[in-house]
Parts: C-alpha cells; structure tokens; sequence
C-alpha cells in the first residue's frame, strides 16, 4: 500500500470557469459547456505540484485534491 | 406459506416483538430497496443502528415521482397497515424517535388511507409520527432531497457525504426507505419468510396496464400476459422506468424480474415499471419526449446535469422533428458517455442511461429517422 493522491470536483460548487484545465491539461479537460472532466485515478508524482494550484487558484475552491489508498 | 402484499386484508395486529436480529434475516433474505436504488437493506440499518443513540429518524418514502409508476400508491391505498408495520418495526430496531410520511402531494387516495390506518394505531406508535407532503418532482423522491425538504423546505438533492444515515433529518441518524421496502420487511417479521413477490406497474400497450404483484421468478412476458398481454407487436420494453433500459421483446420475454437475473443481463427493475412500447409508435420521438421531461426535471444545481441533459433533450428532439443527421447522433453518442457520474445524485446518470439503451436498441430508427411534423401521424 502507498499513499497518493486523486483529484474531485464538488459538482454543485463548480461553475465551470475553467482555470483548472488551463492549469492541468494533463489531467483536465473541459466538456462542451465548458465544465471539467477529471481522469480518474492517482495523481501521477509529476504532476502533484500543477494540482496542487489547481486546487488552490479555482475561484470558486471547487477543486479538491484527496489521499486515497491505493493497492499496488 | 407464501405471504403477499396485495389483495389481502391489511389489518392493525400488534406489532411482533422483533428486536436487531431483524437485521440478520433482512440480511439472509437479500432483500434490496425497492426505491430505485436496489441499495441491500441491511447495510443501510446497520449503518443508521451504529449511530442512533435513541435519536434516529425514519422517512417513509412514497413520494413516487417516476410518472409511470403507481405501485407505491396502490400499496399505500390498499395495505397502509402493512406500511407503517415496516416503518414502526424500524423506528423501534433502530431506536427511532420519530416517523416521517413523506407522501407525494398529489397522491391523496394514498395519503387518506394512510392517515385513517395511522388513526387507528396504538398512542405510542402515533406520537412518533408527522407527514410531509412531498412536491410533485422528479428529484424530490431522491433520498438527499427528502431529507434537504424536511430540513430546509427545498426538495433538492445536496452533496453527500454526509449521507443521511450519517446527518440526515435534524442531522439525526436517517433512514430513509421506500413504502414497498418497509412492507416486505414486515411481512419478513410477522413470518419469518423471505418476500417472494415484487411490485411493478405494467404501462404502455397492454390490455389492462396498473400494478401487479408478481412472483420474483416470473418473467417479463408472464407479467406482461398478466396485464392482459400486449395489444399490438411489441418493439421494445422499458424495464426500470425513466432510470431502466429498453430491451429488445424477444430478449425480454423470458427474463426472469428477480434482481440477481437482472443485473447478470446489465438491468435493474428500478422502480419496477415495466413499459410496453408498441411498434406503431417511432421511438425516437418517444426518446426526446422522455429526455426533454428528465432534462426539466435536473435540479440545476450541477453544470454537466443541467446543460448535458438540456442538450441532450435538443439533440434528440432535433432528430425526432427534422430527421436524421450524423452529426447529432455522434453528439448523442459522445455526451451519453461524457455526463454519466458528473452530479451530485444520480439524476443524470439515470437519464443517459436510458438514453444509451435507446441508442441501443433503437439503432436503426435514430441512424434512418425522417422528420416528423408536429401533429406525429402514424
Ligand atoms: C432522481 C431520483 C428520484 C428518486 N425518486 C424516488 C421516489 O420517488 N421514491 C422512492 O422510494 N425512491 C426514490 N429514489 C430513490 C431514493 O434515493 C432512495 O434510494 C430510496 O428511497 C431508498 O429506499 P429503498 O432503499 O427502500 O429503495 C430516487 C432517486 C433518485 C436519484
Ligand atoms: S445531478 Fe442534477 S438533479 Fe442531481 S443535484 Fe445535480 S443538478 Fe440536481
């Protein structure tokens, strides 16, 4: 077991201004009215940093970054 | 003994003296919620009996608000004794200080019988008790929103966590579960047997459509011929409601309505409405009527719910009013995919998957649809 990390986004926070998937494209897209689609999983170790803004500079703090257990 | 829901005489007898051990033979009946959801009864009262400290609170839902089904009112009206036994049962394994009816607002047949066999029962059983009508949308049945009504007068759907069994009414322990769930579970009680019938609600072309108690092995076409059989060729029937599928006839006929068979067959019984579609009517038009109802029904509170299912209903309206274009059918295709699981409730996953079963079963019909005008003459 290690310890890592996955992306939510609070669908009733979110009003799709999109910074996330500017800040993340590796991991968020936008769909056509303009609301995130996350790639669910782990965060790769990589790209913790990026996510980590995402969470932080979303305007409305819809973005959340959680530890999950993972089985290796 | 086979034990029954309907079409016995539903009678006020004290309650039997069942204590938590219920939760065990709930447990080795199997018995799923019969809601919607098919959630595993047990685990839901294990995880409100874990918190009540004497507090807990029990929600009777009959706010049946899937437009084709009736078979919670039908059960309401005709056994409200055998209702609120499930419910006192509960609110007593659970240490419950108070019973919510939450009754459609529209269902007064089943609101009035409710209330005259509460009348009747014991003081101890009636001072736990208050109503609560629930409005007549399509959301406020879904257990978040019952809960967000009784606290707040708002019948939406909130985030969860915190489920209601966690913070629900008056953030008490919750347990909320549907009229037809509570009177198994009594019938559990009183005879120690596993339910062995199901409610549906046959609709669409059969001869005498309405609610019917049907044996948990029986099959979609022995129920259908219990409705009197279809009045014409069958093109498709929808298992589950507004939140099933739609499944080719001859794949139907010989499933059997058990929850087990279902889910081997990717179905689910849902609310149990089993709808006939006849083949005269074009089911793409079919298709964009009930998306455009569910589209209107989203709480609007989640952007992929709201506007997925807003555009979903006008694409699909616009191959039912101009004809067939590529284009849209990709679309549909695509954003059935793209909306599933992005709500705070499953709303919108009920909705696409229904419309994927129709993209489905439908295929040829979306792929060749010609513009029909208005009026939709056969
Ligand atoms: C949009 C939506 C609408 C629902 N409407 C109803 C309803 O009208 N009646 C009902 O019993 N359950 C309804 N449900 C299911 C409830 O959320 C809940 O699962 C059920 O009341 C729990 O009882 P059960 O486990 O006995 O089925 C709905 C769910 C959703 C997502
Ligand atoms: S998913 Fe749709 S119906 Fe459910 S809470 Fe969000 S907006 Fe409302």
């Amino acid at each position: 077991m290690s310890k890592q990390f996955e992306l939510s986004v609070d669908r009733m926070t979110c009003d799709g201004r999109g910074l996330c998937a500017e800040l993340l494209p590796e991991l968020i897209r936008l769909d056509d009215w303009g609301y995130p689609i996350l790639t669910p999983g782990p965060i790769p170790e990589h790209l913790i940093p990026l996510a980590q803004r995402a969470v932080e500079d979303c305007p409305v703090l819809a973005i959340a970054m959680r530890r999950t257990q993972h089985k290796k | 003994m086979m034990t029954r829901l309907l079409g016995t005489a539903d009678a006020m007898s004290p309650l039997p003296k069942v204590g938590s051990e219920i939760i065990e033979a709930i447990e080795r009946s199997r018995l799923v919620g019969r809601g919607g959801a098919g959630f595993p009864v047990a685990t839901k009262w294990r995880a409100v009996a874990q918190r009540s400290r004497g507090d807990a609170v029990i929600v009777v839902n009959g706010a049946e608000g899937e437009p084709q089904s009736k078979k919670d009112r039908v059960l309401m009206s005709e056994r409200p004794h055998l209702v609120l036994d499930g419910a006192f049962i509960a609110a007593r394994v659970l240490r419950a200080r108070a019973v919510i009816l939450y009754i459609g607002e529209r269902h007064d047949a089943a609101r009035n019988a409710m209330l005259r066999a509460l009348s009747a029962r014991p003081e101890s059983e009636r001072r736990l008790v208050t109503t609560s009508a629930a409005p007549a949308r399509y959301v406020a049945g879904a257990e978040a929103a019952a809960v967000h009504f009784l606290n707040e007068g708002i019948a939406t759907p909130t985030n969860v966590p915190p489920y209601p069994f966690e913070r629900g009414v008056g953030a008490a322990p919750t347990l909320v579960q549907n009229v037809e769930t509570l009177a198994h579970i009594a019938s559990l009680a009183r005879t120690g047997q596993a339910p062995q019938t199901t409610l549906v609600t046959l609709a669409g072309a059969v001869k005498r459509p309405g609610v019917l108690e049907v044996e948990a092995h029986a099959t979609i076409g022995d129920s259908v011929l219990r409705a009197g059989g279809a009045i014409e060729a069958p093109r498709a029937i929808l298992v589950g409601g507004y939140f099933g599928s739609w499944v080719e006839p001859e794949h139907a006929w010989n499933l059997p309505l058990d929850a087990d068979s279902l889910r081997r067959h990717g179905l689910g019984l849902g609310c149990g409405v089993i709808g006939v579609l006849p083949a005269s009517r074009c089911p793409v038009c079919d298709t964009a009527g009930i998306m455009r109802y569910l589209a209107g029904e989203s709480s609007a509170q989640c952007g992929p719910c709201f506007f997925g299912l807003r555009a979903l209903a006008d694409a699909c309206t616009r191959v039912a009013e101009r004809g067939t274009n590529p284009e849209d059918i990709k679309r549909l295709q695509r954003w059935a995919g793209e909306v599933r699981g992005r709500g705070a409730c499953r709303h919108p996953d009920g909705a696409v998957m229904f419309l994927s079963s129709s993209l489905h079963v439908f295929a040829q019909e979306f792929a060749a649809h010609r513009a029909h005008n208005m009026s939709r003459s056969a």
